[in-house]
């Protein structure tokens, strides 16, 4: 059962004598659980989709149902709640709050939950033990090195167990030695359940996944676009899980 | 962790920036304090000052008596219906609203007696508050009692009396307990006793020919006495001894209205300095903003984050602007040189309302900047990459 729903996705910037299609009728499903790579050159449309996909950049046309919600018909203040709560991101850049500790970066998404202070310290060291950095929490990120900020990353987008984990580049910045690391990480995070978008350039990135979407000029060239149209998810309101909204 | 952490930690480590946030606020909240404080401090010596002048309203009968004085040259008065206040009806003066403004009031019985051939006025007053009412007096021998006469300085040349001397007066023998320095006031001219021994000298008992009042102006002022104390002694004339006190009133309360809008205007201008800053701050952190909204934070979360913020450096601002402030108006006050010099108070209020003005002023200016990190575009972190 498709458990992500992409239909028709069309993008465009500027107006209508200069405009600019980033995104041209993109869809597709994505089972729960699955491992899904996104490839395409530069200026192929791939940001373009996963900000789509994590909403934060409401699509021009088309929907996008994630578990039955669709995204894009909720208040602008329930898609931050549905971004704490379905979704995780992994950035190239790592994006991290400088002047916050290993730790504090990945407590950042349980900051507006309800959960006790413990309860989000001992979430965030689960996190940290997870991606092998459990000795690290106390130092600053500039105190740390490339391959591990990528890791914090990932434990600051996994420690709140969402659903959907979207990474852009993930191994962008590291070594081959790293990226290899950080890569079995997302398999196992995957084979724990977690389903995952990744865009990458790289096809020994791409090989981690079950399933490659190549994009061209903003459209979906490689794979079966589906036409999982409104009608067949007429949507469901936002659930809350318990406990993590705030 | 929770947001105030985040706040905190921020604030930590822009300490140049929160520092000037800090350092708008702190000038405009301690402008305020030290005049406040100044003005406050004034306003005490004025009085303070005022009380030493004694007695500032006078309780007299009323009467139908024509003064025929010219040029300064009295010639005595005709009285046609003179009357006199009763002693029960004076202690109604405490019943009046304002009666704790009253720091004293001294009964007086008046009359003329007849000493060694001279016509003298005898005045019996109270000498429990004649230390408020008559603060100039310095008296040679001691203030009397029963049996006792004071002498004026001028009463006591001319009689030929001094301290210790008998004294017959209106067939009474009394003895001078003590003799005024001179006041160059009508007080050298008069003997005085106390208020019973003149009634009977006088054959006044239970009566008071006038009653003078010593009130403090701070908390109301000097019209506002005189019109409770005329409601509770209808049959008497009140009047306020009111062109010092409101000359040197009139003049502070303009320089107060004066420093009020100069105060105001650093305050807008220390909310000038919150405003740009944050601003500034807002726009340098926006990736930083973009991924909280990524991760999940409401806008009002974001906009709580600088609210925080710039409410914590205001508070500081608060604390540091009323010691400021007070410092300020003490250090004025001290270089105004001699003379009585001004006590400067901690007032708690005055603390706690430099910490809330400092607070309003750095919320408002803030909410601003607050709003447009809100509505920031979460899409703008994915942007960044």
């Amino acid at each position: 059962m498709s458990y992500l729903v992409a239909d028709r996705l069309t993008k465009t910037y500027g107006t209508a004598d200069a405009e600019v299609v980033a995104l041209n009728r993109v869809g597709f499903e994505i089972a729960a659980g699955e491992f899904v790579a996104v490839m395409g050159e530069s200026g192929s449309g791939k940001s373009t989709l996963l900000s789509i996909l994590g909403a934060m950049n409401a699509p021009s046309e088309g929907t996008l149902f994630v578990d039955d919600i669709d995204v894009y018909q909720l208040p602008i203040e329930r898609q931050a709640d549905f971004r704490r709560e379905y979704l995780g991101f992994v950035f190239q850049h790592f994006h991290l709050v400088p002047y916050l500790t290993v730790l504090e970066n990945v407590m950042l998404p349980l900051v507006t939950t309800r959960f006790r202070a413990a309860r989000k310290h001992a979430m965030a060291q689960e996190a940290l033990a997870w991606v092998g950095l459990a000795d690290k929490v106390g130092r600053l990120p500039a105190e740390v090195s490339g391959g591990e900020k990528e890791r914090v990353a990932l434990a600051r987008a996994i420690v709140n167990n969402p659903p959907v984990l979207l990474a852009d580049e993930p191994t962008g910045s590291l070594d081959s030695r790293t990226s290899g690391e950080v890569m079995t990480l997302l398999q196992n995070l995957n084979q724990g359940g977690t389903t995952i978008v990744m865009v990458t350039h790289s096809e020994a990135c791409a090989t981690y996944a079950e399933r490659v979407l190549r994009l061209a000029d903003g459209r979906l060239v490689d794979a079966d676009p589906g036409d999982a149209g409104g009608a067949l998810h007429p949507g469901k309101p936002l659930q809350v899980v318990a406990g993590l909204s705030a | 962790m929770k947001l105030r952490h985040i706040a905190l930690k921020n604030i930590l480590r822009r300490k140049a920036k929160s520092g000037f946030v800090l350092a708008g606020l702190v000038v405009g909240v301690a402008t305020v304090v030290g005049i406040i404080t100044y003005v406050e401090a004034m306003t005490a010596d004025i009085n303070h000052k005022l009380e030493k002048y004694g007695a500032n309203i006078l309780v007299v009968p009323h009467t139908d008596q024509l003064s025929l004085s010219y040029g300064g040259l009295s010639l005595g008065g005709v009285s046609f219906d003179m009357r006199e206040l009763s002693e029960a009806s004076v202690a109604r003066i405490h019943e009046i609203k304002n009666n704790r403004n009253l720091a004293a009031v001294g009964p007086v019985a008046l009359g003329a007696v007849e000493i060694g051939g001279q016509r003298v006025l005898l005045a019996g007053v109270d000498f429990k508050v004649a230390p408020v009412l008559k603060p100039w007096w310095q008296v040679d021998g001691r203030l009397p009692g029963v049996g006792e006469v004071m002498l004026g300085h001028d009463a006591a040349r001319i009689l030929q009396l001094s301290v210790g001397d008998p004294v017959e007066v209106a067939g009474r023998p009394l003895a001078v307990s003590g003799v005024l320095a001179a006041t160059g006031s009508q007080d050298d001219q008069i003997l005085f006793t106390t208020l019973g021994q003149a009634q009977t000298v006088l054959g006044k008992e239970g009566q008071v020919s006038m009653v003078e009042v010593a009130a403090l102006c701070e908390a109301c002022p000097i019209e506002e006495m005189t019109r409770q104390i005329s409601g509770v002694l209808p049959g008497a004339r009140v009047m306020g001894i009111q062109q010092v006190v409101k000359g040197r009133m009139e003049t502070l309360h303009q320089f107060q209205r004066f420093s009020y809008g100069i105060s105001a205007v650093m305050l807008f201008i220390g909310g000038l300095v919150v405003l740009v800053t944050l601003m500034g701050n807002v726009r340098e952190r926006t990736e930083e903003i973009g991924i909280f909204r990524a991760i999940g934070f409401r806008q009002r979360h974001v906009m709580a984050v600088v609210f925080m913020e710039a409410g914590l450096v205001s508070a500081v601002a608060g604390v540091l602007g009323f010691v400021l402030g007070v410092g300020g108006a003490w250090l004025g006050l001290w270089l105004r040189g001699a003379g009585h010099r001004p006590a400067v108070g901690m007032a708690p209020e005055l603390f706690c309302g430099a910490v809330l003005i400092a607070v309003v002023v750095g919320l408002c200016a803030s909410a601003y900047p607050a709003r447009m990190a809100a509505r920031m575009d979460p899409n703008q972190a994915l942007r960044a990459l």
